[in-house]
């Protein structure tokens, strides 16, 4: 039973780091939208599955916000953002494909060997778990670094959130997870209701160096 | 219990919080706050009457005391301020009513996130809190809606989301150290818990924690190279939020490093946190005070020369001890009383001039010589002149890192200079020289600025005896 749950929790969160790397490459934002999708919906089986095992109630409830608040509301929201304020389909990102998939490898590698490292006395479930919920944040940031549209900085702010939610149910008997994904939820909700009202359909990027002089009203 | 003022600190934001939501007058509503505001700062002086308190969520000792009382003093003031300058506000139309509302509102949330995180026992409901806090001043950031405000916003949210997310993953680390000691559940997140037992937890495991939370927080305090959505946020909202902000709720981000540091410091094995904290502090004070020689926005430059203050404080509790722990303290409650005066005075020259801009504004102490010599007493309290309070914690800092680290206060004392420079700099053309912009007078109040200075020039002239005791014991708290 033992090894079964560890193969099983494993199948689920390395599923997410894989959707975390398949978000790397998108340059659709269709395909971004449905590929967050996917992750959110491991996401909720990770988390059932550890609510399932670890015999804790509290995490179906958790892997019920995630799976209807970011599987299911937030892609509807943000592809009808996506339709209604014109964003553009393709994304364009700062760096290419090719070096930003070697980052995110060697990103899960830095994390695979800091934390298998720390947590040697950590009871085996919890360990790889936390192993690849910290590859999952570091995508995350990576996805948030390497996009300049408000859209795609939100999903990769996600799927930082996810690692976190995988990180919070994998940390046996953990309280406040059901409160601490809640925050998360309305945290969420106000960033892509306020795209929507705000209408935040341009780029953020520092790379015009004129633009940034003009808006920190610094310009001579 | 239901009378306990813990509970008030807490409770009569929250509910002015839903009246204000519910009040469409303006001026009621700015009564309100301002009543709301002083309620909860007189229940946080009945704190230090009642005995410590570790019941349930929360937990008021010696350390938070200071950040509690602190908070809501500068909560009341910042409230009166507000009254005035919001009414400016609905005038020339840059609000409207229901704005208003919203603004008088989130307010009291964002006392309410404060006081929350500053009382909490649990980790995770310190992190709720503080993440709440983020979420109302980026509402509050973005209120005017400009472009250049709602991009501030977004810069502040992201920035803040990922550091609020760094430090979610710093907790989640620790509950993992504490729960094979502890057992699991509530206890192992539980600050007076935690620290009788940290000396039994996984040292490894709390060094990778502290980096996320140091990195985390960090981000919310402020400190380089994390700080890029600092002086945006500032420059952009209302000012009285400008006055907040820079007051208070990096302080309370602090606050949750410095918890975290204790629990470090109690386990012996773990990595020593103070050089981290000192290596970031000493980066925001070098890399802030030259970065003020270039600001041609007033609110811009007391923004980062926030960055530069935090950056001592972190220092100060990085070096640690009595002696710098005390400093720190001191340095604290100095820059948050003189930051947020200054930006208050800053809300009266900008509503005079329109203009945030350092060359279209001139001449001040000629044309408003009250308003002139605010500033000019403003600057020279912050820029570190005696016989402000601000001298005394620079000097404590200074002298006992000399004792310790010669070369770390020389680099310092550098940063400290340089900044000096740069303030008197840019003081010259706004409060001397030809005046310039609009010279229609003034009828604000004063009383919240010069209550600031006050405290700021009482304790940099005397210190009472009682306040000393009460930051040593803090002090050696912190270890």
């Amino acid at each position: 039973m033992t090894n079964f749950a560890l193969d099983v929790s494993h199948l689920f969160a390395g599923s997410l780091v894989l959707l975390s790397l398949m978000m790397l490459y998108q340059d659709r934002m269709f395909g971004l939208i449905n590929i967050f999708a996917l992750h959110a919906i491991a996401l909720t089986l990770a988390v059932s599955w550890q609510g399932y095992i670890q015999n804790a109630p509290s995490l179906f409830l958790t892997a019920l916000i995630a799976f209807t608040v970011k599987a299911v509301i937030i892609p509807i929201a943000l592809r009808r953002i996506v339709v209604r304020l014109g964003v553009d389909r393709t994304i364009e990102t700062v760096v290419g494909i090719g070096p930003t998939m070697l980052a995110g490898m060697g990103l899960v590698a830095l994390s695979m060997v800091v934390m298998l490292e720390v947590t040697s006395a950590a009871d085996p479930l919890a360990r790889e778990d936390m192993a690849l919920a910290l590859s999952v944040i570091l995508l995350g940031l990576l996805i948030m670094v390497t996009r300049r549209y408000a859209v795609t900085q939100v999903i990769g702010f996600m799927s930082i959130e996810n690692g976190l939610i995988l990180a919070a149910a994998g940390a046996r008997g953990m309280p406040l997870i059901v409160e601490i994904s809640v925050a998360f939820s309305v945290l969420v909700a106000f960033i892509v209701i306020g795209i929507f009202l705000f209408r935040i359909r341009e780029r953020f990027d520092s790379v015009d160096l004129q633009a940034l002089d003009r808006f920190r009203g610094e310009r001579r | 219990m239901m009378f306990d003022p813990v509970m008030l600190i807490l409770i009569i934001p929250a509910l002015a919080a839903a009246i204000l939501a519910a009040l469409p007058g303006y001026r009621l509503a700015a009564r309100v706050n301002v009543l709301a505001a002083l309620l909860t700062f007189l229940s946080a002086l009945a704190l230090l009457v009642t005995p410590e308190h570790a019941a349930g969520f929360l937990l008021v000792d010696d350390l938070n005391i200071v950040f509690i009382v602190l908070t809501t003093l500068i909560g009341f003031t910042t409230s009166v301020f507000s009254t005035g300058y919001i009414a400016h506000e609905l005038e020339t139309g840059r609000l409207t009513p229901l704005y208003l509302r919203f603004y008088h509102a989130m307010y009291q949330v964002l006392m309410f996130a404060m006081n929350l995180a500053l009382t909490a026992n649990i980790t995770g409901l310190m992190w709720v809190a503080i993440e709440l806090a983020t979420l109302t001043t980026v509402l509050m950031v973005g209120i005017y809606r400009t472009h250049e405000a709602l991009e501030a916003a977004w810069k502040y949210f992201i920035l803040g989301s990922v550091g609020i997310a760094l430090a979610l993953f710093g907790t989640i680390l620790v509950y993992m150290a504490a729960q094979p000691v502890v057992g699991e559940g509530l206890d192992a997140m539980r600050w007076t818990v935690l620290v009788e037992n940290v000396a039994q937890f996984d040292p490894s495991l709390l060094n990778v924690a502290f980096i996320f939370l140091l990195l985390g927080y960090g981000t919310k305090v402020g400190l380089a190279p994390l700080h890029a959505w600092l002086p945006d946020a500032h420059a952009e909202g209302p000012t009285p939020i400008s006055a907040v902000l820079s007051g208070l709720l990096l302080n309370v981000a602090l606050y949750a490093v410095l918890r975290f540091k204790i629990l470090l410091a109690a386990n012996g094995e773990a990595i020593a946190p103070g050089p981290l904290m000192v290596a970031m502090g000493l980066t925001s004070v070098l890399f802030a005070s030259f970065m003020l020689y270039r600001r041609r926005d007033i609110k811009r430059l007391f923004a980062y020369s926030s960055i530069e203050h935090m950056g001592i404080i972190a220092f100060a509790f990085g070096m640690g001890g009595p002696l710098a722990n005390f400093a720190g303290l001191l340095h604290m409650s100095m820059h948050s009383l003189t930051k947020s005066a200054i930006f208050f005075s800053i809300g009266h020259i900008t509503r005079i001039k329109g203009t945030q801009k350092i060359a279209e504004i001139g001449g001040l102490t000629e044309t408003h010589p009250a308003l002139g010599w605010t500033l000019v007493v403003g600057v020279a309290a912050i820029a570190g002149l005696p016989p402000f309070g601000i001298f005394t914690s620079e000097f404590l800092v200074v002298s006992s890192t000399f004792s310790r680290e010669p070369l770390l206060a020389v680099a310092i004392v550098l940063g400290l200079l340089v900044s000096i420079g740069a303030l008197f700099a840019r003081l010259n053309g706004l409060a001397f020289g030809e005046p310039l912009g609009a010279t229609t007078p003034d009828r604000m109040s004063y009383l919240p600025i010069f209550a600031h200075f006050a405290l700021v020039l009482i304790a940099g002239i005397w210190l009472p005896p009682a306040l000393v005791v009460w930051f040593q014991n803090v002090a050696a708290l912190l270890g």
